[in-house]
């Protein structure tokens, strides 16, 4: 955010004085990543993981564009080109295997990503914007990996097309012919490799788009913080550049170990073996599963068994995974504690790990056969995720007491004898 | 309003989940949990060990295994199983020698379009060409085998165990508890299979089934051995670059992040909380 005290950018070098009078982008990128955008001081590790979700989405783009050029996207040739660019193409393993564990990277950081906003209540105002733009974000991701999985055209990219596109059958009447023209065809076919291949070719840019109303929406109000207290004076910021440069910057290299050692050493480790079976319409695989960032979302479309009144179970289990995500939507207006950081939220931040233990839970049992006992888990794991969102968090947050907040972001960091002298400066 | 509404959303999920959950437990209590023959005799969870030149992240294929085992192949599995993604020439790389190459791709007989004419036609294979289709006649579909460590729980321990892992008789309690996984008529007992009852007869039945150009003794442990170690190549055959590689960029990233870190370090120095 622009504060009073936030530095203006004066270029010192006369070609960019020129440049920046006839397209003000130096003065863009000064506001925004440099020296210009005042940051609160105080911002843990947790904040990190925007900035490392923009470097995945572009490892993704980048490495998914090459991987276009040699990629054929008709089911004579997909499973095969697939493999011709694991064999034949220089460095084309690093590529492929380099965008499927990308793929998985840029899911775990987002994850982290969203549950650092709701630990810290960072979707309250004044950045509903924010969240909001996030959640259709993650909403994209989803469907740009699905559609990504689908097109090596393996048996489960085939058997995750048919269950997927099957769920929007269950939806009465228009069912069935949506999922017809979803698919263009009664199964998955030429016609939908086709058009997933085009759309996942197409998503990511429109996620950059989004990432980039994301961000700007960021810039109205700045950066929440651990605290949830908002910036009061020069003594809570510091400039982007270098101190979030620098701290962002060092984090880039954790996550590229991390990522590297999956890509190099067990770069099929959370792929499914099914997948390096080609296609295969008249066998059905035994479990039918997808990629492990779905599974918490897997679990819950499973465990409605029964039809309720007029809500065949089916429709129920749809409906439920749906609104597991849409719920998010919601949550700046189902939350009314004026509090936002759950440090300061004793109440609530008992049912926040509760949600995370049930999240972990229900990706357990997604990656699991329906069967018995872990379905009866999974109902029970399900119920409380709709509880927490939809029950728990409007009524605790209307009875909680919150603890005591630190007076102001430097308090916080300093100690009160410290701020105070800061403040007196 | 907004949450009296969310408040109702909630409680409708619930009861849903309330009411299947409340059937699942009647059906539960009165089905027992789910079992199968395969659950409670099948080894696919308790695989025998193999250990390879190519485990681990400083491995590297042994040249003269992959050799042995592209002869097992060659003499032993590839009259059902075909070999699509591999090309004749990559042989180089799998311990056979340039000659030795050539000579086979010669043998064999390649469906492809003649560039003159335009028809499909057969003609002698080139080091180019990558393995052909096979026809099998009998009971079941062999998969092709290239990808096939990459393509099953277990990589190569698990055709390692799937090979010598048939057993004559099934043990008497699985047929009194589930008649109905009886091994049929021209199937094998193989605890190791998914479903225990597997249509390839035993392939490594008995020793000397292929005499190995380098001298080993062929018996069915090291037949066994040798193929699965091939395999691996054959669906991995960019695994020592991989590795190589690897190493090469982790060790270079640890050195950058390192100085990233003392950079960050240096310049949050003068301030405090971190
Ligand atoms: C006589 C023909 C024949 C020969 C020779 C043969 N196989 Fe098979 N193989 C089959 C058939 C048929 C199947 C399919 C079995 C089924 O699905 O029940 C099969 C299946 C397999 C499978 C897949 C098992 C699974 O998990 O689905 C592997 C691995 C395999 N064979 C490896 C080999 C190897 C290695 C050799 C050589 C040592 C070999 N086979 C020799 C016929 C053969
Ligand atoms: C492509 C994916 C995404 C990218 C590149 C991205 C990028 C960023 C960046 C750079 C920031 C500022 C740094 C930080 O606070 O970490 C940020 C903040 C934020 N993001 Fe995202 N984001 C993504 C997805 C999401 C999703 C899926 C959500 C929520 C559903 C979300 C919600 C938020 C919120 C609420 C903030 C403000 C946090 C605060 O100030 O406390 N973002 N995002």
């Amino acid at each position: 955010m622009s504060f009073p005290w936030s530095k203006e950018y004066k270029p010192s070098h006369p070609l960019m004085v020129w440049f920046d009078e006839r397209l003000p982008l130096p003065r863009l990128i000064y506001n925004a990543v440099g020296g210009g955008y005042e940051v609160p001081r105080n911002l843990n590790y947790f904040w990190n993981f925007g900035f490392l979700a923009g470097l995945c989405l572009v490892i993704q783009i980048v490495s998914g564009v090459i991987l276009a050029m040699h990629y054929g996207g008709d089911t004579s040739v997909a499973f095969n080109s697939t493999e011709h660019i694991m064999r034949d193409v220089n460095w084309g393993w690093m590529l492929r295997y380099g965008h499927a564990n990308g793929a998985a990277a840029f899911f775990a950081v987002v994850y982290l990503h969203i549950f650092r906003g709701f630990y810290y209540g960072s979707y309250k105002a004044p950045r509903e914007m924010i969240w909001l733009s996030g959640v259709v974000i993650f909403l994209l991701m989803m469907a740009t990996a699905f559609m990504g999985y689908v097109l090596p055209w393996g048996q489960m990219s085939y058997w995750a097309a048919q269950v997927i596109t099957g769920l929007f059958s269950a939806f009465p009447l228009i069912g069935d012919p949506l999922k017809e023209w979803l698919l263009g065809g009664f199964a998955p076919g030429n016609a939908t490799l086709n058009r997933f291949f085009s759309l996942h070719f197409l998503l990511p840019f429109v996620i950059l788009g989004v990432v980039i109303l994301h961000i700007w929406s960021l810039h109205i109000p700045g950066s929440s913080n651990p605290t949830g207290v908002e910036v009061k004076s020069k003594s809570d910021t510091v400039p982007f550049y270098p101190y979030y440069v620098g701290k962002d910057g060092w984090t880039i290299g954790l996550l590229m170990i991390v990522y590297s050692v999956f890509l190099f050493y067990m770069p099929n480790a959370l792929g499914d073996p099914e997948n390096y079976i080609p296609a295969n319409p008249m066998q059905t695989p035994a479990h039918i599963v997808p990629e492990w960032y779905f599974w918490p979302f897997y679990a819950i479309l499973r465990s409605f068994t029964q039809d309720l009144l007029f809500f065949e179970a089916r429709l129920l289990g749809v409906l439920a995974m749906f609104a597991a995500i849409l719920v998010w939507f919601f949550l700046p207006w189902l939350d009314k504690s004026p509090v936002r950081s759950a440090s300061y939220r004793p109440l609530y931040r008992k049912f926040f790990w509760v949600l995370v233990i049930d999240v972990l839970i229900l990706g357990y049992l997604g990656k699991l056969p329906a069967e018995q006992p872990y379905v009866l888990v999974s109902q029970l794991a399900t119920m409380y995720y709709f509880l927490h969102f939809l029950v728990i968090v409007p009524i605790v947050s209307s009875i909680e007491r919150p603890d005591p907040l630190p007076f102001s972001i430097t308090e916080s960091v300093l100690g009160h004898d410290g701020a105070a002298k800061l403040t007196k400066d | 309003m907004i949450r009296i509404f969310s408040i109702l959303v909630g409680l409708f999920f619930t009861v849903a989940l309330a009411w299947s959950l409340l059937w699942d437990t009647v059906q539960l209590s009165k089905d027992g949990l789910p079992t199968s023959a395969a659950l409670e005799f099948g080894k696919a969870h308790d695989l025998k060990p193999l250990k390879l030149a190519s485990d681990g992240p400083f491995g590297k294929f042994d040249k003269k295994q992959l050799k042995r085992g592209f002869e097992v192949y060659a003499g032993v599995c590839a009259s059902c199983h075909s070999l699509q993604q591999v090309a004749y020439r990559s042989l180089v790389y799998a311990g056979l020698t340039e000659k030795e190459v050539k000579e086979l791709a010669a043998k064999a007989t390649i469906n492809a379009k003649d560039p003159l004419t335009g028809e499909m036609k057969d003609r002698p294979g080139l080091t180019a060409d990558k393995f052909p289709p096979v026809v099998f006649a009998g009971t079941g579909t062999p998969p092709d085998l290239s990808l096939i460590t990459k393509a099953r729980k277990g990589g190569a321990a698990y055709i390692y165990s799937l090979l010598i892992g048939y057993e004559t008789s099934q043990p008497a309690e699985l047929v009194k508890k589930f008649p109905d996984a009886k091994t049929p008529e021209g199937m094998f007992y193989n605890p190791y299979f998914a479903n225990l009852n597997i249509a390839m007869a035993p392939p490594l039945a008995s020793d000397d089934l292929v005499t190995y150009s380098d001298g080993t003794k062929a018996t069915k442990d090291q037949m066994a051995q040798d193929v699965s170690a091939f395999l691996v190549w054959a669906a991995e055959p960019e695994l020592e670059q991989r590795h190589q590689t690897g190493a090469w960029w982790i060790l270079f990233l640890i050195f950058a992040t390192t100085l990233a870190y003392m950079s960050y370090r240096n310049i949050w120095a003068e301030k405090k909380g971190h």
